[in-house]
């Protein structure tokens, strides 16, 4: 089997590729440099000038600075939403990993359905304004934790059942109370799932359009997939502005992609074999 | 270390000072489950009574089936459910297919494979909305490039989103194209996890190599094939946002899914209707897995 790279495959596969998978993002990079004028073309050309700069300024400026808002927004709510899940998720899975009780099925089946069944949207909304946390960034936040939790336990889980039990007993053998054998020994060591987990989450968290559309209503709330629709309209889209927008909330996940590339398809591996 | 651990649950069942001591405290879960118990499944459970009532947020009439009687009365809602499930086939099918021969391609020795495997990864990371708006400008059916290109030799596009036959297969399409990474990393991960001995028998039985993929490779990433079909129709099934980004359910209620309906119907107030949709997407859900 061993031969080899086979550069006639290579000659036919890197061409196609960049042409379904690079050209749409070239596309969105061009748009952004343009002015007005060329942008409402919509075609793939190179620009007549260097119009980045003003686009970016008056993307960031326009309604009062919201995307700069959003920004704050968002970078709120994912690192709030992100931290919380690691010592709560990693929690359970330790205890799930190590105790064997009838309960066990049920938290399992628990953790699944979280994993599959869509969230009420309406009593949500209707449980958060009854607990006074609707249309505030604290009710997202904690959904964001919810919604998030199940596959968390399950990368914990997993990775916990690797790490010997002997280590817990010997830690007791020498007089460390649970708490500390949770959070002194096992904690430090689940270093790598942790930031997979984090990384993973923090881009679905930021990307995530749906819940914030749904639980933080208004402008002041806004995050930063929702300001795509200040470019908008019906009639009169300006398209420079809206694809500078594009480029702009495109540029964290992307550094976390050239950064923690084989941490993310480490998650959604682990997230796959969860049968 | 046996002698350690029986005496550890011998001391549990002793007294309450023992259990305290228990090296898996059971409070361990209790943040999670708070978060987890008040924020998602009570209103789960919520929504099945709200389902069936005419719901205004304050007060609640309870009237019975009628919400979902009307779901599947009126046309332009049983639209929804239909959708639904054509969008999960229609994407799942298709991740399945490209997922496999992507990952073929890329576990084959071939040039430029570490570019060629963070190219296809790459779109995960981008927005939903983001890629939606920008197929939906690429997908414009007099300017956009997609038809732009066999213009030039004069033949005349489709128009992906204005036709309403065609709306929700493009959008479909565009699902694809930013959800193959997934696939294709699991298939990869199936793949590379079957012994080379198989490869080995196979070879020296005279195997070609529609015949390896047939009987050894096909077979033996099984597993895979589950896990992509799994996430990718359940994903499918509840798909929102590129919808919304794209055609917000239209031309007319064309490519209106339940999660587009159920949003709809929050947006129009009727709380109830768009919570009886919510329980439909949990049943289809529901049923789907159990199966």
């Amino acid at each position: 089997m061993k031969s080899r790279p086979s550069i006639f495959l290579g000659i036919i596969a890197i061409p196609v590729s960049a042409l379904v998978f690079l050209v749409p993002f070239a596309f969105i990079i061009l748009t952004a440099f343009k002015n007005k004028q060329q942008a409402t073309l919509l075609d793939f050309s190179w620009p007549d000038g260097f119009h980045l700069w003003n686009n970016i300024v008056e993307v960031v400026t326009t309604r009062n600075w919201m995307l700069l808002t959003a920004f704050i927004n968002s970078t709120i709510l994912t690192v709030a939403s992100v931290t919380l899940p690691v010592i709560f998720a990693a929690m359970v899975g330790f205890v799930l990993a190590r105790r064997k009780t009838r309960w066990n099925g049920l938290i399992e089946f628990l953790i699944l359905a979280g994993l599959m069944i869509p969230p009420a949207v309406v009593p949500t909304i209707w449980l958060l304004q009854g607990i006074g946390l609707f249309g505030k960034l604290h009710g997202p936040v904690l959904i964001e934790v919810a919604y998030g939790l199940p596959f968390s336990i399950i990368l914990y889980r997993a990775f916990i059942a690797t790490i010997p039990r002997e280590l817990d007993e010997a830690a007791i053998i020498d007089g460390a109370r649970p708490f500390d054998v949770f959070f002194r020994i096992i904690l430090p060591l689940l270093w790598p799932v942790t930031v997979t987990n984090i990384v993973v989450q923090s881009v679905g968290v930021f990307n995530d359009f749906t819940n914030p559309l749904y639980y933080l209503p208004g402008n002041a709330n806004a995050t930063v997939q929702l300001t795509l629709y200040n470019f908008q309209s019906q009639f009169n889209t300006s398209y420079n502005l809206l694809f500078t927008n594009i480029l702009l909330i495109t540029i964290p996940p992307l550094l976390v992609f050239l950064f923690f590339n084989r941490h993310i398809v480490a998650g959604m591996t682990a997230g796959a074999v969860k049968g | 270390m046996t002698v350690l651990s029986e005496a550890g649950s011998a001391l549990s069942h002793g007294g309450s000072r023992a259990i305290r001591r228990s090296p898996y405290p059971g409070w361990f879960f209790l943040p999670a489950a708070l978060i987890y118990g008040v924020l998602f499944l009570a209103p789960t459970f919520a929504s099945l009574y709200f389902s069936l009532t005419r719901w205004t947020l304050f007060n609640s009439t309870f009237i019975g089936l009628d919400n979902f009687a009307q779901f599947f009365r009126e046309p332009f809602l049983v639209q929804g459910p239909v959708n639904t499930v054509l969008y999960a086939a229609v994407t799942s099918g298709l991740k399945v297919v490209l997922g496999m021969l992507l990952a073929l391609l890329l576990t084959s020795a071939i040039m430029g494979r570490g570019y060629l495997r963070s190219v296809v990864f790459f779109p995960v990371l981008v927005s939903t909305v983001g890629v939606g708006i920008t197929f939906t400008v690429l997908m414009h059916p007099t300017r956009g490039m997609i038809n732009d290109t066999p213009a030039l030799f004069g033949i005349k596009g489709p128009g992906w989103l204005v036709d309403p036959r065609l709306a929700l297969f493009s959008v479909a399409l565009v699902d694809v194209w930013k959800g193959v990474g997934p696939a294709t990393v699991i298939y990869i991960a199936g793949i590379v996890a079957i012994p080379k001995d198989y490869y080995e028998a196979a070879r020296i039985d005279g195997a070609t190599k529609w015949q390896n993929f047939l009987y050894v490779t096909l077979p033996l990433s099984r597993p895979a094939t589950a896990t992509v079909i799994i996430l990718s129709f359940i994903g499918g099934l509840r798909t929102f946002d590129l919808i919304w980004a794209m055609t917000r359910g239209g031309p007319g209620f064309a490519s209106d899914t339940i999660a587009s309906v159920i949003y709809k119907q929050y947006r129009a107030g009727f709380y109830g209707l768009s919570t009886a949709g919510n329980v439909v997407l949990f049943v289809l859900i529901g049923i789907w897995s159990c199966r």
